[in-house]
């Protein structure tokens, strides 16, 4: 079994950005199952409001699985400004930061 | 700058609807705290990441209501959070339970977000068009905080005899302290008459529906029975754990007396 | 070294290589490759979850929710960065639980700043400022490191790690504009954390024995000395705006090179703490394996109701 980490197996997560765009291979990550799997991605690879939908495949299975589109689900609010750098009220003097 | 003294008198005088708001706060306040004590050994690296984004939704849920109350005492968001003392606390006691194992922290938050996620629908028809709007923006992240412990109740209930127990235990510990998100005050009922914010007896009914249909479908059983209902977080009467969380949390704010950061 | 050139032909590793192209997963490539990047990227993701436990020290005691917000957000940030890593090591066919085993055996090591104690609420600024200023000045080249999944997950790194570096600027920036309590707090935490931030950038150029073969396969695509300097000459005019000072009697600017020249690192220091005897080394660790410990109920759970559900449905 492809990178079996205790029983969880590796999931290949696609996520499409926005509306009109295709789904993007983002990375992966270890889960039980698909919920688990669709939930620890939304959070690990969509903190930033990077995605309005995402596909999480079984490594070994290398094919699309049925799409999850749910969109509230995919909606984080954007209300985490502390999250950008642009949020930072920098001296201006200051450089290379 | 308010001194702490000044706090108190203020906090007592608060509008109704302030202090309302302030004991919403407060509940998420500390049940965010609660959740960061999780970072760094949370069960799983992916946990991490779902716990941690949980706490800082609630994080924000407390800024915006502490905010909200403050405001016409000219108070705010951190001289409420840090210069109160635990008697001026007004969270409800489930949430500052010391974290158990993560079953426990589980059920802590199936209870809690499906209480905040019938408390956050009925405020959103709050004429207080400020309340409404935070509730509406709230209910979409409680409705996820309360998939996630939907989640997991399951896996646990459902999952080892070791899982079963563990979650077993957490629900006989828990319930109790249950009770007291529904319990009414005066103030609690002098607002629902005005139809200001929801009565907590109609909200009562569909969350019990809610945890009722998750204990089971995890294997729990029914609600444990017992007469046992502590309560007082409102009135600022709190369990012993209270005054060790905020010494911890206010203790670098209260070691440099004016200072911003 | 296994090479895979045959009959005088140049194989299509090593064309991909001298293209600037990127190497992929299904990409055939030399052992001693595979097994480079394999160590490389599983200790930085090592690094970033370690890395939580230091700034996760002040979680409990931010001094203001903005505070407490921000750290909040950075210590997850930095969990992502472990997991986005330990993703991009496993498409080298390597498991998670085969270089967490080797984390908790000290077979596989963590970036050796984070056996450093937090001691005051400014070491979190300091370490914002300081660590993940180096850090960026170490990961911007390896945005551009041969292999694909690695370089792509140190773009995502990247961009979410330039707010860390702004939160710390910013928090010491407000305690040294504050009490005096806050300034000495602030000249405190700058005063331990300047030198093991130096040495994060490894040994001497004159000393690193093992950088020929990773900058012939575009891992490595600058010198220890060289990233030390552009770090330096950063933080010196940073530290002027702070208005704190750098530990460093002999720190002075260079008029014909343009560069800072500082003093000597203690690498009697860097050997001791790398080799396990840091101020936090045992503690880092025994965190690490017995929060795994402690997880391992929870993930048989999971397990075991996803087996019940697989069985219940035929």
């Amino acid at each position: 079994m492809i990178g079996k980490n205790e029983g969880f197996e590796l999931w290949e997560v696609f996520v499409r950005a926005r509306r009109g765009l295709s789904h993007q291979h983002v990375g992966s990550l270890h889960a039980p199952d698909a919920e688990v799997a669709l939930r620890r991605a939304r959070d690990l690879y969509t903190r930033r409001g990077e995605g309005v939908s995402i596909w999480v495949v079984p490594s070994g299975a290398v094919s699309a699985s049925d799409p999850g589109e749910k969109e509230p689900y995919f909606t984080p609010a954007r209300d985490k400004d502390y999250r950008y750098p642009t949020y930072y009220e920098l001296p201006k003097e200051v450089r290379g930061l | 700058m308010t001194s702490v003294r000044a706090l108190t008198a203020l906090t007592r005088t608060l509008k109704p609807l302030d202090a309302y708001a302030l004991a919403l706060g407060d509940d998420a306040l500390i049940a965010s705290h609660r959740l960061s004590e999780w970072l760094t050994h949370a069960p799983d690296l992916e946990e991490e990441v779902a716990l941690a984004n949980i706490a800082l939704d609630q994080l924000g849920q407390a800024r915006h209501l502490l905010g909200y109350a403050g405001r016409s005492g000219g108070l705010t968001e951190d001289e409420l959070a840090y210069q109160r003392t635990d008697r001026e606390y007004r969270n409800c006691l489930l949430a500052e339970l010391p974290n158990g194992d993560f079953a426990h922290t589980v059920l802590r938050l199936l209870f809690f977000s499906a209480y905040q996620k019938q408390l956050y629908a009925a405020l959103g028809d709050s004429p207080d068009g400020e309340l409404a709007a935070f509730a509406k923006k709230a209910s979409v992240e409680v409705d996820y905080h309360y998939e996630y412990a939907v989640s997991w109740t399951l896996r646990l209930g459902d999952g080892t005899e070791e899982s079963h127990d563990r979650a077993s235990a957490a629900l006989a510990e828990l319930w109790p302290y249950t009770a007291e998100l529904f319990a009414q005050d005066d103030l609690v009922s002098e607002l629902a008459a005005e139809g200001l914010v929801p009565d907590p007896e109609q909200i009562q009914g569909p969350w019990m529906e809610q945890v009722t249909d998750v204990l089971a479908e995890a294997t729990l059983g029914t609600a444990p029975s017992g007469s046992w209902r502590p309560g007082g977080g409102r009135a600022g009467i709190h369990t012993e754990a209270l005054s060790y969380l905020l010494g911890e949390m206010q203790s670098v704010h209260r070691a440099h007396p004016g200072a911003t950061w | 070294m296994t090479t895979l050139a045959e009959s005088g032909t140049v194989s299509r590793f090593e064309a991909l290589i001298a293209a600037d192209e990127r190497i992929e997963p299904r990409d055939e490539m030399p052992d001693a490759y595979r097994a480079t990047l394999i160590r490389q990227i599983a200790q930085h993701a090592h690094s970033e979850i370690i890395g939580m436990q230091p700034e996760g020290n002040w979680l409990t005691r931010a001094p203001s929710l903005r505070r407490k917000a921000i750290l909040l957000a950075k210590v997850q940030d930095e969990a992502g960065h472990g997991l986005y890593l330990y993703a991009a090591a496993e498409t080298l066919g390597v498991t998670r639980d085969e270089m967490l085993a080797a984390l908790h055996t000290g077979r596989q090591r963590y970036s050796s700043i984070f056996n450093y104690p937090t001691l005051t609420w400014a070491d979190v600024g300091a370490i914002g400022w300081l660590v993940d200023g180096a850090a960026i000045v170490n990961q911007i080249p390896l945005t551009r490191c041969s292999y694909g999944p690695y370089a792509r997950a140190m773009v995502r790194v990247c961009q979410e790690e330039s707010f860390h570096q702004r939160q710390g600027y910013e928090s010491l920036y407000a305690l040294s504009c504050g009490t005096e309590s806050q300034k000495a707090m602030a000249q405190d935490a700058v005063d331990r954390w300047w030198w093991p931030s130096l040495m994060m950038f490894g040994p001497p150029d004159t000393e690193s024995a093992h950088s020929s073969k990773s900058t012939a396969w575009k891992i490595k695509r600058h010198s220890n000395d060289e990233l030390r300097q552009r770090f330096v000459d950063l933080c010196v005019p940073q530290a002027e705006v702070l208005g704190l000072t750098l530990p460093d009697p002999d720190l002075r600017r260079n008029e014909q090179t343009g560069h800072y020249e500082y003093g000597e690192i203690d690498w009697d220091e860097f050997k001791a703490v790398l080799n396990g005897d840091g101020p936090c080394n045992r503690q880092r660790i025994e965190r690490r394996t017995a929060a795994h410990a402690e997880g391992e109920w929870v993930r048989r759970a999971a397990s075991a109701y996803q087996a019940k559900q697989t069985g219940a449905a035929r």
